[in-house]
């Protein structure tokens, strides 16, 4: 059996999520298979346009903090969180999407990235992933 | 048998190691995948990722700060 990564990705500040992403690459470039589950705050993320729009988790100060981190990521060379998205589903990672978050948020299928999605599903499909799993993380 | 090479100076973590990864997942069993880099955590991990792998690890070799890693599928 391979080994596994799953995630839940809870919370919508982009430091978080590029640490979920980053974290998922790296087990799928270990030779794991790693899934991704978006909830709450985080499936704000899958929305069209959202991935990198979330705010720092800390010292985010009305925007002024989050362009200075962006600036030395620039400086320092980090990707961005699109090309770690793509490059986790090119490795085969899968994205699972809250039903549950999507009703209670009034979020409807075509308001996400379908193209990144993998399935959408609730409590249950999250188990059925964490079951199977060595590691697994909330974010 | 053929001999793929990826470039990673100047990226950072976690670039050098998925494209190390890409590149292993394109190649065809024997080929000699050779990943050249300046990023240091991803010079010792890139070895880890190979073992794990069960993948041969051929050459680890640095010179003025850039390192190249070769790999065999």
């Amino acid at each position: 059996m391979t080994e596994k990564l799953t995630i839940v990705v809870h919370s919508g500040d982009m430091d978080k999520i590029y640490s979920a992403l980053i974290i998922a690459n790296g087990a799928l470039s270990m030779g794991m298979e790693a899934s991704l589950f978006f909830t709450f705050w985080g499936l704000q993320r899958l929305q069209r346009g959202g991935l990198g729009k979330g705010p720092l988790s800390k010292m985010h100060m009305l925007g002024i903090g989050k362009s200075m981190i962006k600036q030395r990521m620039n400086k320092a060379n980090v990707s961005s969180l699109e090309r770690l998205m793509q490059d986790f589903k090119e490795l085969g990672g899968k994205i699972i999407a809250c039903e549950m978050t999507m009703e209670i948020m009034g979020i409807k299928k075509e308001d996400l990235r379908e193209d990144l999605i993998t399935e959408y599903g609730a409590v249950g499909t999250y188990i059925q992933e964490a079951r199977k799993s060595t590691i697994n993380l909330f974010i | 048998m053929s001999k793929i090479k990826v470039d990673c100076c100047g990226e950072t973590c976690p670039i050098p190691l998925i494209e190390t990864r890409k590149a292993i997942r394109k190649a065809s069993f024997g080929d000699i995948i050779e990943v050249r880099g300046t990023h240091q955590a991803s010079k010792k991990e890139i070895p880890m990722a190979v073992k794990a792998l069960g993948l041969k690890l051929v050459d680890v070799k640095e010179e003025g700060g850039e390192w190249v890693i070769t790999i065999q599928k």
